[in-house]
């Protein structure tokens, strides 16, 4: 039956799936009105401040106090000799390894936290901690992560010596942490001793930070009389940061409520639990005052969660016409002086065995060593998924480096390499089934949308003119929505995610999740969701997220896991609840419930949309006239356990203009191709689009976070750290295609992270695709002026 | 330390505050005056989360001292809206999706606000010139220089039917 004008005018109330609704967060943020962590005022409360190391690598001989206790306001000094009666002077990591909370007799990175401060001002603790003296004896320091292995190199980690594992199987040196393999290493090698071609590069992801506006913080409230602990904080995950807290604290969890509010930005950078919230809360128990900490943006790039680093030779075997036999990846992982990798606790390495990416890849081997270094600890997923950039980003360019050899067109040879559409549901090499895809239509359509031989011809003039223009390609496959409980966890608790959905009598709705937004919007889609699976307007439904005392527990918001993972379960929810209002309305309508179905926002009789009671008008029965037997009120809680990951897909394409004589890279043209499955609100979907794709410009042309000899820091605020402005950001151009995840309730399958995986191969490809007929095969990121010059000048280009 | 009478206009009202000599003026506005909407991001005058409208002028407060706002108009994003109604910079960056998780978005306004003033018809590559001392992480800022574009069009046609009235 064709649906009526009537029917498409109740539908279009709803603003459900696939309304480009206007965001429901906008209100209070375009008015100064939003609440993040550093708006929080509480009566009596007092800030922290830290004493940091100067050093990278040195013991700590002496901490006076005495000084900084003097000054007036200030009311405590906190040392590890303090903590350590608690046992909290040092804390569990995501990593399965520890981290010191306050520095314990050495310090093993610059910066590192060595004593709080708590005084009744802000600016008093700052003085404060500038009056702590610290005697220190310098120690040697290892930087390059090659050299940590060395045989004489000094032990970073004293508290180890003699352990021979720290979370992850066994350890070859006292700085070694673990060996992560995956796929069969005989008949890989096997592969590469027999095949036509085989090419080989050293490619490196370079250390950078997520860096969000607003830095980390944290207000911890300790209540002596009640015994209860509040926390609030900027967290993704605010659920398991109360359970690391019951655990490090003794408190019982009950007692312990998580808040987060809004949160400015977190990218990957506000999921681990940082020394600087753990003395902020023990500070709190200890005066029984609220304690606030709020981290400066040095302190921000210094110390918390940096991402990447990962030191990768690359290698493809294949046959002369392009087609890939065989991978094999080995990486060395700098993790800095504590292993704080935010991973799943059977995913040292994160996801990276995804690098196959989206090529039918018969035969692979990765391998990644992790070592310490006197680093900044951390390895947090920038913007992706657990160690997914590091996969895409080593796959989309030996892809290319294995075109260039064999002189195949790069779009062409990942025509020939891709999995088929009708080779879905697809075992990997390396143990996963991509659930869906369909990589040839996605390219063919962006390679049309930018005259892609055009292009190629442009560029070869410009070449016999000796200017330099390059094209660059990606075609990924993301892994993300991690993730199935049977395989996913962290500190043994399952990454799922949940929804509690409760329809008041009237017919609105509240509904609340295990996630948290920092700026994806989620209030304004996940209500978009309930609209549509239960003929509730948006409007009336009120979402909420970030306060554990209200939330069903959920993992949070990270890894592109909220649409994926919370977004299901909202469905399922969804359901259950229309599972019963079925049930009443059958009992309303005095029919069976196999006479209904479901129009857009009632249960009627089928064939007959007169006979028809509205979700209002069964919300309402259910508080008052139900079947016999049936339980008052219409509500429903789920906990989703996807059954895999989901993987979105996308075809990119960059061109850039290198000016010869400067290095400049201009990027002319960014068309970006995303295939996130089901769209649940355009706009914000290509807002995220915008979003990843500037953050993965960032990445490829100009952050890192650098080091000298001594383990110094070059580079540490907004001064020399890379944050694009609107005139490096080129003008974005996006598209999409549509293939439903089959697994999902709603076909979705996670966008956010796709364009800065997806993207940051994209930018070096263009660039190295500029250089290419110069010889040149790879550049390590970042693109800068500077560093393109540098090659250029190596080239002879200016000669 | 001993502390400093500062009395300035704040969002049109005038305001009196306390202050050391060396505090800064973002502190002041947000925890004695209690406006929480502008941010502070990096402490460096780069990310321009703390913009607010000083003397008819786009200035980070967290490189300003607060006592140099003696007899000062200042204007934060908490005196943009008037009468119950939206300014057109706020109704389009909320129609455009020009903001993602909010962070920057009071210093952007202040800027688009005086940015508008200066520059009534902007190009896009005066836009992207004009805001490119207030830095966004989320959105890319392809809807920040859309929202400008609309809030631009509204004001220049509320101007015109001002003039023609």
């Amino acid at each position: 039956m064709a649906a009526t004008a009537e029917d498409i005018e109740r539908k279009d109330k709803l603003e459900g799936i696939g309304c480009s609704r206007k965001r429901k967060e906008d209100p209070r943020f375009i008015q100064g009105q939003g609440t993040y962590i550093d708006d929080i005022k509480l009566p009596g409360m007092v800030y922290g401040a830290l004493v940091r190391s100067p050093f990278a690598h040195a013991r700590i001989k002496s901490i006076n106090k005495e000084k900084a206790m003097e000054l007036p306001g200030v009311l405590a000094v906190l040392t590890a000799d303090d903590l350590k009666p608690l046992g909290l002077h040092w804390m569990p990591t995501l990593g399965g390894d520890v981290q010191a909370v306050l520095a314990d007799e050495k310090v093993a990175f610059q910066l590192q936290e060595v004593a709080f401060v708590i005084a009744t001002e802000r600016y008093i603790a700052a003085d404060g901690a500038e009056l702590v003296e610290v005697e220190y004896e310098e120690l040697p320091v290892i930087v390059d992560p090659h050299k940590s292995m060395d045989k004489d190199a000094p032990v970073i980690r004293e508290d180890l010596v003699g352990k021979d594992e720290v979370g992850h199987g066994k350890r070859l040196h006292d700085n070694h942490i673990f060996t992560w393999e995956a796929g069969d290493e005989d008949s890989t090698d096997a592969v590469f001793d027999k095949a036509d071609v085989v090419v080989r590069e050293n490619i490196l992801n370079p250390r950078v930070h997520p860096c969000p506006l607003e830095t980390c913080g944290c207000v911890g409230s300790f209540d002596k009389v009640k015994g209860q602990l509040t926390v609030y904080m900027t967290s993704q995950a605010p659920h398991l940061v109360r359970t690391v807290l019951a655990m490090l604290s003794g408190i019982p969890e009950s007692k312990i409520r998580v808040v987060t509010n809004d949160i400015g930005g977190g990218f990957g950078n506000k999921v681990p639990v940082y020394p600087g919230y753990v003395v902020a809360i023990v500070a709190s128990i200890v005066l029984g005052r609220p304690v606030k900490w709020i981290e400066s943006r040095i302190d921000n790039i210094s110390t918390t969660g940096f991402a990447r680093d990962y030191h990768g030779i690359g290698e493809l075997a294949a046959d002369k016409k392009g087609r890939i036999q065989a991978l094999r990846f080995n990486v060395l992982a700098d993790h800095g002086a504590f292993n704080s990798h935010v991973s799943a606790s059977k995913w040292p390495a994160g996801l990276f065995s995804i690098c196959t990416g989206s090529y039918d890849i018969p035969t692979a081997y990765v391998k990644v060593d992790a070592v310490y270094t006197n680093k900044a600890p951390g390895g947090v997923a920038y913007r992706c998924s657990l160690r997914v950039t590091e996969a895409i980003y080593l796959i989309e360019r030996m892809i290319d480096v294995l075109a260039q050899k064999l002189d195949i067109d790069k779009a062409e040879i990942r025509r020939r390499n891709f999995v088929k559409a009708d080779q879905f549901p697809y075992n990997t090499s390396l143990g996963w089934t991509l659930d869906s895809g369909d990589y040839e239509t996605a390219l063919d359509k962006v390679l049309k949308a930018v005259d892609y031989e055009g292009l190629r011809k442009e560029q070869a003039e410009k070449r016999a003119r000796g200017e330099l223009m390059g094209i660059g390609l990606s075609t990924f496959t993301e892994i993300v929505g991690a993730g199935p409980t049977k395989a996913c966890d962290i500190l043994g608790i399952g990454l799922f995610d949940s929804c509690d959905i409760r329809v008041n009598p009237t017919g609105s709705c509240i509904a609340r999740m295990g996630t948290q937004t920092q700026g994806q919007g989620h209030q304004t889609t996940y209500a978009q969701i309930i609209a549509t699976e239960l003929g509730i307007p948006s409007e009336e439904v009120q979402i909420e997220e970030g306060d554990t005392d209200k939330a069903p527990y959920g993992a949070g918001t990270w890894g592109s896991r909220s649409t994926p993972v919370c977004g299901a379960a909202i469905a399922k929810a969804a359901r259950k609840i229309r599972d019963k209002a079925r049930k009443i309305a059958a009992h309303l309508l005095e029919v069976s419930e196999d006479d209904l179905e479901w129009d857009v926002d009632r249960f009627q009789v089928k064939g007959v949309p007169d006979q028809a009671k509205t979700m209002k008008e069964i919300a309402m029965a259910a508080y008052s006239d139900l079947p016999e037997g049936m339980e008052h009120g219409l509500e429903a809680v789920d906990y989703y356990d996807p059954p895999n990951f989901t993987f979105p897909f996308g075809a990119y394409v960059c061109v850039v203009d290198i000016d010869p004589a400067t290095g400049e890279t201009k990027i002319r043209r960014f068309y970006a191709l995303d295939d996130c499955g089901t769209r649940i609100n355009d706009m914000i979907i290509e807002g995220q689009v915008h979003g990843g794709l500037t953050e993965a410009l960032a990445v490829a042309m100009g952050q890192l976070v650098g080091f000298d000899e001594g383990g110094n820091l070059q580079g540490n605020s907004l001064m020399d750290y890379f944050l694009p402005t609107a005139v490096e950001t080129p003008h974005w151009e996006t598209d999409y295609t549509v293939t439903p995840s089959p697994h999902h309730p709603l076909g979705a399958k996670g966008v956010a992270e796709s364009p800065h995986v997806g993207g940051i191969p994209c930018f070096s490809n263009a660039v190295i695709d500029a250089l290419s007929h110069l010889g040149v095969t790879h550049v390590d990121m970042p693109h800068t002026a500077h560093n393109i010059w540098k090659k250029l000048h190596e080239l002879g280009v200016h000669e | 330390m001993s502390k400093i009478q500062v009395s300035f206009n704040l969002n049109g009202e005038p305001v009196e505050a306390l202050v050391e000599p060396r505090e800064l003026l973002i502190h002041v506005l947000r925890e004695q005056l209690n406006r929480t909407g502008s941010h502070i991001g990096c402490e460096t005058s780069h990310c321009g989360a703390c913009t607010v409208d000083f003397n008819g002028e786009s200035v980070k407060s967290c490189t300003l001292f607060a006592v140099q706002a003696q007899g000062a108009e200042v204007v934060t994003v908490e005196g943009l809206a008037s009468n119950g109604e939206l300014h057109p910079l706020q109704q389009a960056f909320m129609d455009n999706h020009g903001l993602q998780c909010g962070y920057c978005t009071p210093g952007m306004l202040m800027r688009g606000y005086r940015f508008l003033q200066e520059n009534p018809n902007p190009s896009e590559a005066e836009i992207r010139a004009g805001m490119s001392g207030n830095l966004c992480r989320c959105t890319g800022y392809q809807n920040i220089v859309k929202s400008i574009q609309q809030a631009a069009a509204a004001l220049g046609e509320s101007d015109g039917e001002a003039k023609s009235a």
